[in-house]
């Protein structure tokens, strides 16, 4: 065994996130890291991308994480540095990302003395992470960034952050790897309980109106390939969640797309109408359930999930399992496989009749602006068909982030990354550097609105410099759209502070704007453009390529169940509400 | 809701204390006593919680502290199979014509006087919570300057003993 090697502080964070595998950190270096960054200019291992805003590197390690399923970094300094990554930290911890953020301190002897660029980042954090270190010894640097990782990626994965202060970045200490975990306390469980497990499959076997639930826990386990082998087995109708589109391919016919207040028809009703769902790594969030006291009221709940609180949290668990999702469904596929050879399997052809009734009554689908004006849904459905399943498609948060989850045909995991959980607007952009950082050979399309673009738009500037280069799809329909949406339906058309005047001044101007970053921008006003528009761009990869996509102001997103609502009040267009039959199954 | 008592391990590290309180305000919680202390082993440190929540919530908020990295395990100890106990200190007025009535109910509770001064005298006693509270409110028509109380402290009667590191969840 080699001796260890005298290093400093900072030589032995940057040598422990070389062991660990960090390919890649984003961040921003100011007083108090500024020890880290003289070994990381020097690291062959660590590529450090130079962000313009703190805010940029924490999505671009979300971006990084969730396209990769590594684990992704970010590194600030103290103070406005450190509070900068609040934002994407929250993010990452409502969406499960696992990321590493690294902080400057100011020095030990400084601490709690209100010093320049001093913030309590832990203090902050605390409920926003999944754990947080302060480093007080620089020998504990190597076991601390070890632990860091171990904690982000495994069990339910989540943010972690480890805060320097300055002098222990600078003090002498030794480098030893590997280190010896000390976590006592931390012990996910991962193998589900057969027995649990065996009353699912039998469930499964007997129930007459299942449904798989499927959440992004599926894609976290990467059990896409189980959960295929699971719905193709049984039958059973399976809907993917915000957070879970691409884990089963669009166009399977067992899929029936998105639950939730903008989901599909058939996947809100087969929710409603359930006698039993079987729930994948999914956590019953409100805009998927709506009212939750009338969420799927006759179904019998099995809720597979690796964090125990998270089941019978917001709705009672029949039959709880605690696991990977992984694990899981092989289990469930072994033990359902037993069901089916003692020759219990119901029929499921009276629900599949009504259900396939539904989608074919209340099909996706949008209707041409009356004033003539470009579709959004439009521009995102031609985007998805040139741009293929292959692409990874990044979204900000609001009417275009709904659109393209609906009229994009997710066919693989990992194409789809948006902001779920805390609907952070301006998670596109960088999201979507971190996500072409980490796959440089797959085309990655930001979609995102013009309120969105305007918040984090600076990392173009990053893009175009690191030889970066996304394709950026602005929805500009000149309004904070799905606010707009709101103010139309529920406050009688007053649009008060919606308006962003990206239209009728043209203020900023999205072409002058991008090519002021060094990306080349392009416009695009009228359908007949789009498919050309959209080939110039895929066309460009040597930088940067953002396009104005000028669409109308008044599409909305259908359907639609109103906030705090029942499900069963889902409207699947303006005014219009779907009529059941209550004469199958 | 219903009075549960959480004796909960913990890793004896700088800021566990803060990690614990916020997650039970974070989740709409109000702690009604809490105690902390070292324990036979030095590396862990046992927190006792008492907290009024239905049962529902109660499993939820145990769930969430299972989660802190720091937290070791979680019992919740009924009160029957369990010792508690709470300590108070109580300044009483007390001048020539008072002094043995509160003296005497002293003895009664089997409290002890820990300081005298002419007019007042200091009162240390340990017990249940209803114990308490019923000193206090005999101590009350005397005139009470000054009072303070501990946290509840438990442990599971008979010989089995809650340690770290075992297996998680013990609670729910």
């Amino acid at each position: 065994m080699p001796d260890p090697e005298a290093v400093t502080g900072a030589q032995s964070l940057v040598r422990s996130l070389e062991e660990v595998g960090a390919e890649v950190v984003f961040g921003i270096p100011g007083g108090a890291i500024l020890p880290a960054y003289d070994p990381l200019f020097d690291s062959p291992r660590v590529r450090h991308i130079l962000v313009r805003h703190e805010q940029g590197a924490g999505h671009a390690a979300e971006g990084y994480a969730q396209a990769t399923g590594k684990v992704g970094v970010c590194m600030a300094t103290s103070g406005p540095g450190a509070t900068n990554l609040v934002t994407p930290i929250a993010d990452a911890y409502m969406d499960s990302v696992p990321i590493v953020a690294i902080t400057g301190q100011v020095p030990s002897g400084a601490i709690g003395t209100d010093a320049f660029q001093e913030a309590d980042i832990c203090g902050i954090t605390l409920p926003i992470t999944k754990h947080n270190f302060l480093v007080q010894s620089a020998e504990d640097i190597p076991r601390v960034i070890a632990e860091a990782f171990h904690i982000a990626s495994t069990g339910r994965p989540g943010p972690v952050l480890v805060d320097l202060p300055k002098d222990i970045l600078q003090a002498r200490t030794t480098f030893d790897w590997p280190p010896v975990l000390d976590l006592p306390g931390y012990r996910p469980t991962t193998r589900p309980h057969g027995k649990q497990v065996r009353e699912a499959a039998k469930l499964m076997a007997a129930a007459r109106r299942p449904v798989l639930y499927v959440g992004g826990g599926v894609l976290k386990a990467r059990a896409s390939d189980e959960l295929r082998t699971l719905a193709e087995m049984s039958g059973v109708p399976v809907v993917t969640t915000l957070m879970a589109r691409g884990a089963f391919p669009d166009s399977h016919p067992q899929h029936l797309g998105m639950p939730g207040m903008h989901g599909s028809v058939a996947a809100v009703t087969a929710l409603q109408k359930a006698d039993l769902l079987v729930v994948l790594g999914a956590r019953f969030d409100d805009r998927v359930t709506g009212k939750l006291s009338t969420f799927a009221q006759g179904a019998t709940v099995i809720h597979a999930d690796i964090d125990p609180a998270e089941i019978s949290k917001n709705r009672l668990a029949d039959v709880p399992i605690v696991g990977n999702c992984r694990e899981v469904i092989a289990e469930l596929i072994v033990a359902l496989k037993a069901e089916h050879a003692a020759g219990r399997q119901s029929d499921l052809t009276g629900w599949w009749r009504q259900l396939d009734r539904t989608r074919e009554t209340y099909p996706l689908g949008y209707d041409d602006p009356p004033d003539g004006a470009l579709a959004p849904q439009y521009v995102i459905s031609r985007i998805g068909a040139i741009a293929g399943p292959e692409a990874v498609y990044v979204a900000g948060v609001g009417q275009h982030q709904m659109w393209a989850s609906q009229f994009i045909s997710y066919e693989r995991p990992y194409t789809w990354l948006n902001s779920g959980g805390l609907g952070t607007m301006g998670y596109a952009v960088p999201a979507a550097m971190g996500a072409k950082v980490g796959r440089p050979e797959a085309t990655v399309w930001a979609i995102d609105g013009d309120g969105c673009f305007q918040m984090t738009n600076q990392e173009l500037a990053t893009c175009a410099l690191e030889n970066i280069p996304i394709k950026v799809a602005v929805i500009n329909n000149g309004n904070l759209g799905m606010v707009r949406q709101w103010q139309a339906l529920f406050y009688e058309g007053r649009y008060s502070n919606t308006g962003l005047n990206t239209h009728a001044r043209r203020i900023p101007d999205f072409v002058k704007l991008a090519e002021a970053f060094g990306c080349i921008g392009l416009r695009c006003e009228t359908e007949g453009d789009v498919d050309a528009t959209i080939e110039k761009a895929m066309a460009i990869d040597d930088r940067p390529v953002v396009v104005d996509f000028v669409v109308g102001q008044d599409a909305m997103v259908w359907p639609m169940v109103p906030a705090g609502t029942s499900n069963d009040e889902i409207l699947a267009a303006r005014d219009v509400r779907p009529v059941w039959d209550e004469d199958d199954v | 809701m219903s009075r549960h008592t959480l004796s909960v391990l913990v890793e004896n590290k700088p800021g566990v204390l803060a990690r614990v309180a916020g997650l039970f305000s974070r989740r709409g919680f109000n702690i009604d006593s809490l105690a902390v202390g070292p324990t036979e082993n030095a590396a862990v440190s046992r927190m006792t919680i008492v907290v009024n929540a239905d049962d529902l919530p109660l499993e939820q908020v145990t769930k969430q502290l299972n989660k802190l990295i720091n937290v070791l395990k979680i019992v919740e100890l009924e009160s029957a199979q369990s010792v508690q106990r709470e300590l108070v200190l109580i300044k009483v007025r007390a001048d020539l014509t008072t002094r043995s009535h509160v003296l005497e109910t002293v003895q009664l509770f089997r409290a002890k006087v820990v300081d005298v001064a002419p007019d007042a005298v200091t009162i240390e006693a340990t017990g249940t919570t209803d114990k308490l509270a019923a000193l206090i409110r005999v101590l009350e028509p005397f005139g009470i300057a000054e009072l303070v109380q501990s946290g509840l402290v438990a442990l599971g009667r008979g010989s089995r003993a809650i340690t770290a590191p075992t297996a998680l969840r013990s609670a729910v």
